[in-house]
C-alpha cells in the first residue's frame, strides 16, 4: 500500500508542472528573443495592412490568437492521426475553417470593425505564423505546449501590430483607439497630422525602427 | 494501423471534409439572420445620413421606420412603377452590376434609347427606389440611392433632393476601395457638405445636374462642388453617378416642381387653391402694414 502512494507521488514528481521554465519560455520568448515579425520576419504583409488604428490593430491580434489557438491545439490532438503525406492540405483545412468561423462570427457581431478589416481576416490562412508554428511546433508537441506556444506567438504579433498601430494612429490622425487626442488648439497653432504615417510604408518604417531598438537592447540578437 | 498507408489517408481526408463542411454550414446558417440585420441596419444609417440624420445602428431601425415615410419605385422613363417590391428591397449596386451598367455606357449619348433599353431590363424593367423621408417640421425630402464607378471600385452614395425637385438636400458617398486620402475621401464630410443647396436644374429648367470641378468650384456655382485633389478618377465618377442616376429621376422631380409651379401661376380652370389665398393674405396684410 505505502509503496503504491510513494510510486504515484514520484510519477507526480516527474510530471512536468504546467508552467514549468520551459512552458514559460514558450510564452516570453515569441515577445522578444524570436518574435515573429521584428525577429523571424513573418506577418509582415498584415502588419503593415492594419495598423492604421489601434481598435484594428487590437481586433486584428484577437483574432490571430483565437485562429492560431484554435488551429495548434486541434493539430496538436490529431497529431498522431494525421497522415504524414497530406498533413499540409490537413493544416490548411483546419487553419481555413478557423478563419472563416471568425470572419462569419466579427460579422455577425462586430459589423463595424469587420468592414474595416475586411480582407485581412480572410487573409489571416495566409499569415506564415500559423502555417509555421503548426508545421514548426504543434505537429510534434503535446497539446499544453502547443497552447503556449500559440498565445506566446500570437502575443508577439499582437505587440508590434499594436506598438505600430500606436504610434501610426497618434501621428497620422491625432486619435488614439478613435477619441482625438491632441486638442484642436494645437491644430490652431500650426500642428498638422502627418499624413504619411496613414500609408502603408510607414508601417515598414516604424517596424524598422522598432526593430532597430530591440536589437540595441537585446545584444543577443546581432548577427554577426 | 498504418497512418500512412492510402486506405488510411483516403478515410482521414473524406471524414475530414465532411466534418469541416457540416460545421461550416451550420455556423453560416446559424449566423445568417445576425449578419443580414447589420446590413440591413447599415443601409437604414446611411440613408439617414443623406439628411443629416447620424443614427446608431441599435436605433437605425426605428428612426428609419418614424423618418422614412413612403418608398416608391421609378421605373426607366421616370414614373412611378406599381409594383408590390419595396425600395429598400432593391439592391442598386448587384443591379448596376448584373447588366446596368452596360446599358448605361452604351447609351451614353442617346437618352430615349436608354429609356428604352432600363425598361425591358430584367424582369419588368428596371427599378430605381426612392425614399421619401418626412421630416418633424413637416418638410419632405426625396432620397435616391446611386451606384458609379470609382478607380477601383465601386462607389455608391445617397443623394436627398428637397420636396422642390431642385435643391439638393443632403449627400453620403461610400466606396469599396478607393485609394486611402485620395479617392477615399469622397465618405467624408467635407466633400459631401457642399452638395447642400446645389440645384439641378438651371433657370430655364434644363438639366444640369451637380458635378465636382477640378481646381475648386467657385463660390456662386451653384452646380459644382470642390473636387479632391489627386482623386481625379473617383471625383469624376461620383460626378458621372449623380449625373446618369439622377437624370433617370429627372421626369419624378419635374413634375414634383410642376405641381409647384402650377399652384404659383394659377390657369383659369385651376380654382384658386388655400395656400396662395393665405399668402396674398399675407402680402396684403404686409402692404397694409407699410402703407
Amino acid at each position: 500500500m505505502s509503496t503504491a502512494v510513494a510510486e504515484e507521488v514520484k510519477e507526480e514528481v516527474k510530471k512536468e508542472p504546467l508552467f514549468s521554465k520551459k512552458n514559460k519560455k514558450l510564452i516570453t520568448d515569441p515577445l522578444d528573443d524570436s518574435n515573429p515579425i521584428t525577429v523571424q520576419v513573418l506577418g509582415i504583409c498584415s502588419a503593415l495592412a492594419i495598423t492604421v488604428q489601434v481598435k484594428q490593430a487590437v481586433v486584428m491580434s484577437l483574432s490571430v490568437l483565437v485562429v492560431l489557438i484554435g488551429s495548434t491545439f486541434i493539430t496538436s490532438v490529431l497529431r498522431n492521426m494525421i497522415p504524414s503525406r497530406v498533413r499540409i492540405i490537413v493544416q490548411l483545412v483546419i487553419v481555413a475553417a478557423m478563419v472563416i468561423l471568425v470572419d462569419q462570427v466579427l460579422k455577425a457581431f462586430v459589423y463595424d470593425v469587420s468592414k474595416q478589416l475586411s480582407v485581412f481576416v480572410g487573409l489571416i490562412i495566409t499569415n506564415c505564423i500559423i502555417m509555421g508554428r503548426i508545421e514548426a511546433f504543434s505537429l510534434a508537441n503535446k497539446p499544453w505546449p502547443s497552447f503556449l506556444d500559440a498565445v506566446g506567438n500570437a502575443a508577439g504579433y499582437g505587440l508590434i501590430l499594436i506598438v505600430v498601430a500606436f504610434f501610426r494612429e497618434l501621428l497620422g490622425s491625432g486619435k488614439l483607439w478613435g477619441f482625438q487626442l491632441i486638442p484642436q488648439s494645437f491644430y490652431d497653432f500650426g500642428y498638422a497630422n502627418n499624413g504619411l504615417m496613414i500609408l502603408p510604408p510607414m508601417a515598414l518604417i516604424v517596424v524598422g525602427v522598432y526593430i532597430w531598438v530591440q536589437r540595441s537592447k537585446n545584444t543577443k540578437l546581432i548577427e554577426a | 494501423m498504418d497512418i500512412n498507408s492510402n486506405k488510411y489517408t483516403f478515410i482521414f481526408s473524406t471524414v475530414m471534409v465532411v466534418v469541416v463542411g457540416s460545421l461550416l454550414a451550420i455556423a453560416a446558417v446559424g449566423l445568417k439572420p445576425f449578419q443580414s440585420e447589420n446590413v440591413k441596419r447599415e443601409k437604414m444609417q446611411n440613408i439617414l445620413s443623406s439628411v443629416g440624420i447620424t443614427v446608431t445602428a441599435e436605433e437605425a431601425g426605428d428612426k428609419f421606420n418614424q423618418y422614412i415615410t413612403d418608398q416608391i419605385i421609378i421605373n426607366g422613363n421616370g414614373e412611378v412603377k406599381e409594383t408590390d417590391l419595396k425600395a429598400f428591397d432593391v439592391d442598386v449596386l448587384k443591379d448596376y452590376k448584373s447588366g446596368m451598367s452596360n446599358i448605361y455606357s452604351a447609351n451614353k449619348d442617346d437618352e430615349a434609347a436608354m429609356r428604352k433599353a432600363l425598361m425591358s431590363f430584367g424582369k419588368g424593367g428596371a427599378n430605381f427606389p426612392l425614399f421619401v423621408y418626412s421630416g418633424d417640421d413637416g418638410s419632405k425630402k426625396y432620397i435616391v440611392p446611386m451606384v458609379g464607378k470609382g478607380l477601383w471600385g465601386p462607389i455608391w452614395g445617397y443623394v436627398a433632393i428637397n420636396s422642390d425637385g431642385n435643391t439638393v438636400a443632403g449627400a453620403t458617398f461610400d466606396h469599396k476601395t478607393e485609394t486611402p486620402g485620395l479617392g477615399a475621401e469622397i465618405k467624408e464630410g467635407w466633400f459631401s457638405e457642399p452638395f447642400i443647396g446645389k440645384k439641378l436644374f438651371d433657370e430655364n429648367g434644363n438639366y444640369v445636374s451637380v458635378s465636382v470641378v477640378k481646381g475648386g468650384a467657385p463660390e456662386d456655382d451653384m452646380h459644382g462642388v470642390d473636387a479632391i485633389s489627386g482623386g481625379t478618377i473617383t471625383s469624376n465618377g461620383v460626378s458621372e453617378m449623380v449625373y446618369r442616376t439622377l437624370k433617370i429621376y429627372e421626369p419624378y422631380f419635374k413634375s414634383l416642381n410642376n405641381s409647384v409651379a402650377k399652384v404659383e401661376e394659377p390657369e383659369v380652370e385651376i380654382p384658386v387653391s388655400d395656400s396662395l389665398t393665405t399668402d396674398s393674405l399675407v402680402v396684403d396684410t404686409l402692404n397694409n402694414q407699410i402703407n
